[in-house]
């Protein structure tokens, strides 16, 4: 591509406001004081209200997809606060590639800036791919190392938050263990480098941590939650969604981040086998795979060891739910991983499941809405609403649809043998 | 115990007293959104008439939420409560069809219960039906008892409200049969419930129809019935039909009901606290009354001179402006004052109010005042000219910039949002520069505020009247206005006033113009001389509320509603005599119409012949002039690479034996199928194999597909895709092929070559979704089309394993034979597009790249607009027929995508060359598009040329491509 950008320089880093979306609440937390330990001045977007999509409706093309109007809005919202100096800011946007139009949030991103007069502000396109080169922001092993370990804890808080907040006696114990713990993890990175053994201990103490929480144990009926990454994640994009399933009384269940990490990696790997294209990378591919793996192994199996929470369902094994579904080639957007995750989520006894797309999201045409008849065509039980995620979509009725969804899931819980005739 | 549902909708409230098996009381009544003082009223009469008794009461519906979270009383979600009454009442139903004020609902029984609601796309009902009375002129009853006698059915748009308006309002233009068209309204509504609600499971058995729409409208049932083939016993439309959800809610009420009096009950629902709307309120229009008069003053100087015309001797000159609501007339004298003016709603029959109008300027004119020219501009247009003798015929835009001009000779940006749409255009030079005309989904705007206005039970002036008094105005979003439906309801819910809502309504509008269609960001990309018009900026709120959002004061001629037959009036004073009909021939005028079916070419236009006293003779809803040929004169435009690409694509498998090979493998001609068709040609045949292809879309296409499409919002090609499918299984082919593509053909100059996620893996849904597929073996193999070698390795494992051997050597002979007729094919579509330039540059002819992808050649999804260009005199060629001629330009946007490399680098080429103007077509619903509209008109903008893009779906109405067509054209004309 012709288009040039501006680079990140080694003489920004030092005293440049590096802004982040807030896309998972958890996870980019712990992202973010990574960063900051390495001396970045990176700061989390968690701005919220109805000017951000309206600021990004201003500077993007309408019929984009709406975590792009979004996050757009997000950014150019902040700058114009006043609160940043428009030339020492920089912005991170993470960045997938492939045939979704997502992989066009960066160039909208530029686009967007120029048009609202800060086209200086430099870009950093931070994914797998990895397209562009910035002096200043260079992400290295050891950088990578200490995400990837961010993304692991991040995907543990997440899960174990959602399995104790809905059951805990004293509100608010989850929460504050889930901070408590970003704090502590991140700063334990900060100060040492990643000893594998030491993470195993964080592992087995964070779950003992959350186990000791007193919870009241009663039957919840249990919500998954899967969708395209910013809506089915961020609060912002999902109008809050986790917490009106907890106050309607639901059990939360995401499958996490990590998942989503190794669908891209596992895609590398489908590309060798589907098209013959690529074969150099596949090995490089498949170690990373396998790295990752035995990674989300090792988790479970210190959750199934402590007992009292259901563990991460393995990876490989959601790979293997999509079987008679749809074609793992399917690689746009979330792509199979959709599918997959609401049979793993089926099989974990979240039936009741709410798929969250932006309205006109291409490939969860496919993925989600058009996969919902075979899924329940073979499991019976399963109990999907698709809801979309707009800027002109109003809350009621979304929220009006997910009841009508936890309705039929209740109606289940109770299910009356033989209706009775009763005349009018 | 006495049992109480209360169940308050979007638009009406309904209350059931249930006790032992009966219904003891029952009551449905409007709110006009005054939610809370209704459902307290109502409570108040059952007090009347039962006594102050206790009783178990749960609310239902959209509107009832709030109401029940604010009050304590237990709350019971629509669709479970009309679960329940079905369980308790008819055990036999397998599907429930209701419909509300704005919501539709099936619910399916059988093996699991399974509930769909309307999504957020999906317009309302019972509103839409009340939106398209009004647009009639006539109440909701007239209107079914309308639908009863209908003739025939027009193809109307179903996926929402506003798309269905569009198509129905030249229909009434053009004078077709209210009959048919009440008809053709409800069978709308039908079809929208069925593709955006069954989503791929077929209704049957015993269907019950429930909710007011169903009860009330006797026609919508009918046709209910009639599509779905139900007979009487199997479709079911119970007594209580209209009060079903308050009776769910009762029954649900025994167990889980709240236990008090009903004086309680009341006291509980009034004494809720208000509670507060999440999203903030927006600052008043207006901060004093004397603010808003020094508003009105600075408004009131741009103004036209009134003069009595029983005092003016001399020539006169007539204006009219036939729009898609409203009618406007203006008699102006040689001084351009107005001598008579006529603003109205043309009542569903443009001509008639035209007639009486001309009638009475005639006698107002008698022997004082000679009428010497006159013009009309609007959807009308056409008709009026012919039916009474007018002399010049405008596209609105031109009518429109010669008003502007008069009140601001240096105007340099004008917005007029009229009744439906909204049009603005620059100006520059002198000329205009570019025009914006608001896309199909936001359109509407200006009725839609009227619409509401009388729903609350006012008229717009009083409305808007409103809307200055307001402190609070409530924050609509800027989106489409079935959006806006919803976000009242919740600012209602939220108990904001009418006077917040008319404000509210009034910056949605404008926020609606300016990012939506306008899609600026900031004020000076306007311009610094901007005139507002159309009568939606009569309203002093929108006007204000324009003003608000720009930060700048604008011009707002006093005449705002009148501009375009100003404009139509001041074209036609270089005229000296005019053709207008006379008096006399006013007094005797008749006029008929007639509908009628062209048979001329696949398109089959539904045309409107209208007969005028004298046997004189009008055809409209044509796309091309051949009807208008009766004696078989008409001859196909030479160079049109569409129809030469079409023709390419039926003679391909003309000659091909249809069997005696390894079997039948039939390929939809749809999708990406249109770019690869050959290559799978070759490569079937050198297998053995006998290929047949789908035929090419028609509406009954869609038709023949739309009960297994699951998501109602993806592109109408793909939604063709299942009718092509479902012609291939009934057609009995052994094998169905449709390959799933992640990489598009490779070409030079993009990053990439993907193809878009629904092009690539339609494949899985059809796999999904389409229940015969059984019938016939579904081949969709992930390939890769870009390494010979590597497709035949796939292509002989994959057919072998499909139980029909090849070998390796015969998949490689396939493949190259595939390869030699696709690269023929494109490189016939080359030569053509070449020839067709140079033929252009030789008789002086403009170009037009109508650039599409390969599949927009398909007549159901261009709506024959490539056959309206060439009959507006453009060489017609395609994107793909020339982008080899130009360099791939610089994007800014990541060039990843084959099809869109080909448009950008079209694009490139129509900068480079002078008499090349770049028309693209952008499918509703197409992601992709989003980002390359703007690099299209980047690239476009910034070599000088013209942008037009045109937002097409399955709507069938060709009135505003016209438009903007014609536009384009005047504007190229005012530039030579």
């Amino acid at each position: 591509m012709a288009q040039t950008y501006i680079p990140f320089t080694k003489e920004m880093k030092k005293d440049y406001k590096i802004l982040i979306p807030n896309m998972l609440p958890v996870h980019f937390r712990l992202i973010v004081r990574v960063l900051r330990n390495y001396g970045y001045d990176a700061e989390l977007l968690e701005t919220t209200g109805p000017e951000i999509g309206e600021t990004g409706l201003k500077y993007v093309h309408n019929d984009t997809c709406y975590p792009a109007i979004l996050v757009i809005g997000q950014f150019l919202h902040a700058i114009k606060s006043g609160k940043y100096d428009p030339d020492r800011t920089a912005l991170v946007l993470f960045q997938t590639g492939g045939g979704c139009r997502a992989s066009n949030y960066v160039s909208l991103l530029r686009k967007a800036l120029e048009r609202a007069g800060y086209g200086h502000v430099p870009v950093i396109s931070f994914g797998l791919a990895g397209l562009e080169k910035h002096p200043g922001f260079n992400i290295d092993l050891p950088k990578l190392h200490r995400m990837v370990y961010a993304v692991l804890y991040g995907d543990l808080l997440m899960t174990l938050v959602n399995q104790t907040k809905p059951y805990e006696i004293y509100r608010g114990d989850a929460e504050a263990k889930s901070e408590y713990w970003s704090a502590r993890l991140t700063d334990d990175m900060a100060k040492n480098s990643i000893k594998y053994p030491r993470v195993l201990d964080n592992y087995r103490e964070i779950v003992r941590d959350f186990a000791s929480i007193p919870m009241r144990r009663c039957e919840k009926v249990k919500v998954g939650v899967v969708g395209e990454i910013f809506v089915k994640f961020s609060p912002l994009g999902n109008n809050n969604l986790e917490s009106f399933l907890v106050s309607e009384g639901a059990e939360v269940v995401i499958p996490g981040l990590a998942d989503f990490c190794m669908y891209c990696v596992y895609n590398g790997i489908v590309d060798t086998q589907l098209y013959g294209i690529g074969r150099a990378k596949r090995a490089v591919w498949e170690t990373i795979y396998k790295f990752l793996l035995k990674k989300q192994r090792d988790i479970i199996d210190i959750m199934k060891e402590e007992g009292t929470f259901r563990p991460i369902t393995p990876f490989d094994h959601t790979v293997s739910l999509c079987e008679g579904f749809i074609n793992r080639g399917v690689k746009m957007g979330e792509g199979w991983l959709l599918t997959a995750e609401m049979l793993e989520l089926y099989e974990i006894g979240a039936e009741n499941i709410v798929c969250t797309q932006p309205f006109g999201c291409l490939p969860n045409h496919i993925c989600g809405k058009g996969m919902m008849k075979p899924l329940k065509a073979a499991r019976p039980n399963m109990n999907i609403i698709a809801i979309d995620y707009d800027t002109g979509a109003s809350v009621v009725n979304q929220q009006n649809r997910i009841k009508l969804m936890l309705a039929g899931a209740a109606r289940k819980a109770t299910e009356a043998p033989t209706p009775e005739k009763t005349h009018v | 115990m006495i049992t109480l549902g209360i169940d308050i909708g979007s638009t009406t409230a309904k209350l059931v007293a249930y006790s032992e098996g009966k219904i003891i009381y029952s009551c449905y009544e409007r709110h006009m959104a005054r939610v809370r003082q209704k459902t307290v009223e109502m409570l108040a009469e059952l007090r009347r008439t039962l006594g102050d008794i206790q009783i178990n009461a749960a609310i239902s519906g959209s509107a009832g939420l709030g109401v029940a979270e604010a009050a304590g009383i237990p709350f019971v979600q629509e669709v479970a409560a009309t679960t329940e009454l079905v369980r308790r009442l008819h055990p036999e139903t397998e599907a429930v069809i209701e419909l509300g004020g704005e919501d539709a609902k099936i619910i399916f029984f059988g093996s699991g219960i399974d509930e769909r609601m309307n999504g957020t796309c999906a317009g309302g009902t019972g509103a839409f039906i009340d939106q398209m009375a009004t647009l009639l002129g006539i109440t909701a009853d007239e209107l079914d008892s309308l639908s009863l006698s209908a003739r025939r059915i027009y193809p109307i748009a179903s996926r929402c409200g506003v798309f269905a308006k569009t198509d129905i309002q030249p229909l009434l233009n053009q004078g077709a049969r209210h009959e048919d068209i009440a008809a053709s309204i409800y069978q709308a509504v039908v079809n929208q419930t069925i593709a955006g609600l069954a989503q791929g499971r077929r209704i049957g058995g015993h269907v019950l129809f429930l909710g007011g729409p169903l009860s009330f409208c006797e026609g919508l049932h009918l046709r209910f019935r009639e599509t779905l083939g139900l007979d009487e016993s199997c479709a079911v439309l119970p007594e209580y039909a209209r009060c079903s959800v308050a009776l769910g809610s009762a029954f649900f009420a025994e167990n889980a009901g709240i236990t008090t009096s009903l004086s309680e009950l009341e006291e509980k629902i009034s004494l809720a606290p208000t509670v507060k709307s999440s999203s903030a309120a927006l600052s008043p229009l207006f901060d004093s009354e004397a603010d808003y008069e020094a508003f009105r003053a600075r408004h009131a100087k741009a103004t036209v001179a009134n003069i009595d015309p029983a005092a003016y001797t001399g020539d006169a000159f007539v204006g009219i402006d036939c729009g898609s609501t409203t009618t406007k007339l203006v008699l102006l004298s040689s001084d351009c004052e107005i001598l008579y003016s006529y603003y109205s709603s043309n009542k569903g029959n443009p001509v008639e109010v035209v007639r009486e109008q001309l009638k009475y300027i005639r006698e107002l004119c008698a022997d004082r005042i000679t009428i010497r020219g006159s013009a009309v501009t609007g959807y009308g247009e056409e008709l009026i000219k012919n039916a009474f003798g007018v002399d010049i015929g405008l596209v609105e835009t031109v009518a429109h910039y010669t008003a502007a001009r008069h009140f601001m000779p240096d105007v340099d940006f004008i917005l007029d949002i009229g009744g439906q749409d909204i049009k603005c255009f620059r100006i520059k030079n002198g000329a205009i520069d570019s025009i914006m005309l608001n896309e199909a989904c936001s359109s509407g705007c200006g009725s839609f505020i009227e619409t509401f206005a009388k729903s609350m039970g006012y008229t717009s002036e009083e409305f808007a009247a409103l809307a200055r008094y307001a402190k609070n105005p409530v924050n609509l979003g800027s989106r489409c206005t079935v959006f806006m439906n919803s976000s009242v309801k919740q600012s209602q819910k939220d108990g904001a006033t009418a006077e917040d809502i008319s404000a509210g309504l009034s910056i949605s509008v404008v926020k609606n113009a300016i990012y939506k269609v306008i899609r600026a960001s900031s004020p000076e990309e306007l311009g610094s001389r901007v005139v507002v018009q159309g009568g939606t900026f009569m309203s002093d709120a929108v006007l204000r509320a324009f003003e608000r959002e720009l930060g700048c004061d604008v011009v707002r001629p006093a005449i705002a509603g009148l501009m375009g037959a100003y404009g139509a009036a001041l074209r036609s004073m270089k005229l000296r005599s005019s053709s207008l009909m006379s008096a006399e021939e006013l007094a005797t005028f008749e006029h008929k119409a007639k509908a009628a079916t062209c048979k001329g070419c696949a398109n089959n236009c539904r045309l409107t012949v209208n007969t005028f006293s004298g046997g004189r003779r009008f055809i409209s809803g044509n796309r091309c002039e051949r009807p208008l040929h009766t004696d078989g004169e008409y001859k196909e435009h030479k160079y049109n690479l569409y129809d030469y690409k079409r023709n390419l694509l039926t003679s391909m498998t003309k000659d091909d034996p249809v069997s005696g090979g390894r079997a039948v493998v039939g390929i939809p001609l749809a999708l990406g199928i249109y770019e690869t068709a050959p290559l799978w040609h070759g490569i079937w045949k050198s297998l053995g194999f006998n290929v047949r292809f789908s035929e090419m879309s028609r509406r009954s296409t869609y038709e023949k597909g739309q009960f297994t499409i699951p998501s109602d919002t993806a592109c109408y090609p793909a939604k063709l895709m299942h009718g092509h499918v479902q012609e291939l299984i009934d057609d009995g082919c052994d094998i169905i092929f449709y390959p799933s593509l992640t990489y598009n053909v490779k070409e030079k100059g993009s990053v990439n070559h993907y193809n878009c996620p629904v092009v690539a893996y339609y494949s899985e849904l059809l796999n999904g979704n389409l229940e015969e597929m059984g019938k016939s073996r579904f081949f969709f193999p992930y390939l890769n089309i870009n390494k010979k070698l590597e497709l035949a390795r796939e292509l002989e494992r994959y057919i072998t394993e499909l139980g029909y051997p090849i070998s390796f050597r015969e998949a490689r002979r396939a493949v190259n034979a595939g390869f030699a007729e696709y690269d023929e094919y494109m490189a016939k579509i080359r030569r053509m597009g070449e020839r067709a330039l140079d033929h252009a540059k030789r008789y002086n002819r403009r170009i037009m790249i109508l650039s599409g992808r390969p599949y927009h050649i398909d007549e159901e999804i261009c709506h024959g607009i490539d056959k309206l260009a060439a009959s507006l005199g453009f060489t017609v060629v395609s994107e793909d027929s020339i982008a080899h001629l130009a360099k791939t330009p610089d994007t800014r946007v990541l060039n990843q995508w084959t099809y869109h490399a080909r448009l950008y680098r079209a694009a490139a080429f129509a900068v480079s060359h002078p008499r090349a103007e770049l028309v693209q077509l952008v499918s509703f619903g197409c992601g992709v598009d989003a980002i390359t509209t703007d690099e299209v008109r980047r690239i476009l903008e910034d070599g000088g040329k013209y942008c037009t893009q045109i937002k097409i779906d399955e709507i069938t109405n060709l009135g505003a491509v016209r438009i903007r067509l014609r536009s384009l054209l005047a504007a190229l004309d005012e530039k030579e």
